[in-house]
């Protein structure tokens, strides 16, 4: 907490009352974001301790730690937790949350109740998910599929698809409240075209949210039908059709890989401008891909079918359109390099993440298109490459972007700098273990490795050795921000309001900010990413007066 | 709106529901198979209009509101489109063999 000069504290959202019940009844967008990030935090946690279990099994060919049945557990855990409690709502609910009303002006979201209500939803599916996994789990993999879902799995299929159902309102109410708030809560002068990169990156995921996340709501009760009224939709032997329940998933479940990238996007795009300090390349191009990449996202889950008995024709539709889709998101990946071009780049933590997500998404983006392919995936599908190319968009995608954002806007949320030390320590870790985990597993699904067996031939163990123990360098460079960032909180430097000398609206309020964000309305005259030379932003002169007070 | 009104909407839905069941019971597959379940769909879309334009005050609301209502039913259009195409073409073949 900053003190000022004549040393009492400045009142601000986390001083501004220290009872339980000024959190649990609080309509501060602040404080939901950082109640948030506390449960996302927990669920990362047990979610990667499953992961650990997987790669300690996957340690030796035999099935020897684990039996196989509690194995397919095990991953199931892993994807449901990581996917539902930690990848969809982390950036939008913890970072968005924060950082959405502060970036446009606005003194909180449009609908701060809805805000409470949506963490509280969160909170209820959670638990009642854990609850399911704790009875005894469920082994069909996250995805769910039927025909073994509805008629073979003795599981707690339907009490873990209940939590997914409680927990899919609280990202509408979200996505609701974004779109919402963007239309209607932007202080004067904020156009649409200078509202900074990340704000339009949350509201095309809100725009996917919400016009997704009900269809996994639908399918959730269909399945609970057939289960319990024997009602045949998706069951053969009483009229169903097992692939229909593929396309009612994947309807939703592919444009979530864009629920889940997406905003990180929007953070790299911020990272990207604001530590080369220059205006982004393309501005347009880059909001306006994001909404492309919404609406496109809706129009390829085919491709999670093509060996599945689904028409050869709408295979070709699928695999066409897949091919189109990468284009938004290569027009992001050349504007981010475009603007590297000549810029002044610094490479503090934040930005070490940024150039980390640009490695590893690229590699996860291009190897999409392999398993895009029609002709390739066949001797692809439901191997290791698969689990390969989703980890490199997933974890070298949003989970590196996450970490960059959080490290980036952690002296605005807590007003403490964190050791920079530790911080480089930790982003070079994470992305070298990273990498270490993960690229083996390309060779092992390209040589036939098949995915969630708990057992493999004696030939692949060198790189599966290889995985595990890049999972375990990849591990303490996850759980090193926890312990320099908590370590932060108490013994942290004060961050003063704008560290980075950034141009940006979130950097023109006191960190940490007040209840109400800002003490005046910001009326905004300056276009996004600006750093002209009147910006009063120029890094070397602020250095050179910081030198010239010592 | 007025109380009247509502209960005007309210009576459409019922008369659509006892038609959904009256339907029902008539096998309309001399028409071409599978009108029966054409008909209910029909009958159901008439129901949810009413409940949206009157109950969900989309009628009576701006513009934006209209754009996302209509929105999302074309992502349901594209819904059943692409899933049809895969169901459509099933039979065919590859490529006519
Ligand atoms: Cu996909």
């Amino acid at each position: 907490m900053t003190a000022d000069y004549s040393g009492t504290q400045k009142l601000n959202y986390l001083n501004n009352g220290f009872t339980l019940k000024s959190w649990l009844l609080t309509k501060d967008h602040k404080r939901i974001a950082i109640m948030y990030l506390i449960t996302i935090s927990l669920f990362f946690l047990a979610g990667g301790i499953f992961a650990a279990t997987i790669r300690l099994e996957m340690l030796t060919p035999a099935s020897d730690l684990l039996q196989t049945g509690t194995y397919n557990k095990v991953f199931t855990a892993h994807g449901i937790l990581m996917i539902f409690f930690f990848l969809i709502p982390s950036i939008p609910a913890v970072l968005g949350n924060f950082l959405l009303p502060i970036m446009i002006g606005a003194k909180d979201l449009a609908l701060p109740r809805i805000n409470l209500l949506s963490l509280y939803i969160y909170w209820i599916g959670g638990l009642f998910t854990v609850w399911a996994l704790l009875q005894g789990g469920v082994d069909t993999g996250w995805t769910f599929y039927t025909p073994y879902s509805t008629t073979f799995s003795n599981t707690y299929v339907m009490a873990v698809g209940l939590g997914i159902f409680i927990n899919g309102f609280s990202s509408i109410l979200t996505g609701l409240n974004f779109i919402v708030t963007v239309h209607t809560m932007r202080a004067p002068g904020m156009t649409w075209f200078r509202l900074p990169l990340f704000v339009w990156a949350q509201y095309a995921t809100s725009l996917v949210m919400i016009l997704g996340t009900p269809v996994i709501a639908i399918t959730v009760l269909l399945l609970a039908i057939e289960r319990f009224a024997q009602v045949g939709i998706f069951d053969p032997a009483i009229g169903g059709d097992p692939i229909l329940f593929q396309h009612m998933f994947w309807f939703y479940s592919h444009p979530a890989v864009y629920i889940m990238v997406l905003p990180g996007m929007g953070v790299i795009s911020e990272l990207i401008s604001n530590f080369s300090r220059k205006k982004i390349f393309g501005y347009e191009f880059i909001a306006f891909s994001s909404i492309a990449i919404a609406v496109f996202g809706f129009l390829v889950w085919g491709h999670h079918m093509f060996v599945s008995g689904q028409s050869i024709y709408a295979g070709l539709v699928f695999s066409f359109l897949t091919m189109v889709v990468a284009v938004p998101s290569a027009i992001k990946m050349f504007n981010w390099t475009a603007t590297l071009y000549k810029g002044s780049i610094s490479f503090d933590t934040p930005m070490l993440y940024g150039l980390g997500f640009m490695g590893l998404f690229l590699i996860g983006g291009l190897t999409g298109l392999f398993l895009g392919a029609m002709g390739l995936v066949v001797h692809l599908t439901d191997t290791y490459f698969v689990v390969a190319h989703f980890h490199y968009v997933m974890v070298g995608g949003q989970v590196v972007a996450y970490l960059g954002g959080i490290h980036y806007w952690w002296p605005k949320m807590t007003g403490k700098m964190y050791s920079e030390f530790w911080g480089k320590i930790s982003a070079m870790l994470v992305f070298i273990g990273f990498n270490l985990t993960f690229f083996p597993q390309f060779i092992l699904g390209y040589l036939g490795m098949p995915r969630r067996y708990a057992s493999y031939p004696e030939e692949m163990q060198v790189l599966n050795i290889f995985s595990s123990a890049g999972a375990s360098v990849l591990g303490v460079g996850m759980i090193m921000p926890l312990i320099y960032l908590g370590h932060s909180l108490i013994y942290g430097k004060p961050a003063g309001d704008n560290p980075w000398l950034l141009p940006g609206l979130e950097w023109r309020t006191s960190s940490p900010p007040p209840t109400e964000n800002f003490e005046v309305m910001p009326v905004v005259t300056w276009e996004a990413y600006e750093f002209g030379e009147d910006s009063g932003l120029d890094l070397e002169a602020a250095r050179a007066r910081e030198a010239a007070k010592v | 709106m007025n109380i009247p009104r509502y209960l005007g909407v309210f009576a459409v839905l019922v008369v659509g529901t006892i038609l959904t069941y009256y339907a029902a019971t008539v096998d309309l597959d001399f028409i071409f198979p599978g009108a029966n379940t054409l008909v209910a769909l029909l009958i159901a879309f008439t129901k949810m209009t009413c409940v949206m334009l009157f109950f969900m005050h989309v009628y009576w609301s701006p513009r934006l509101i209209w754009l996302s209502a209509v929105a999302s039913f074309f992502w349901l259009a594209i819904m059943f489109a692409y899933t049809m195409q895969d169901y459509l073409t099933r039979d065919i073949g590859v490529f006519m063999q």
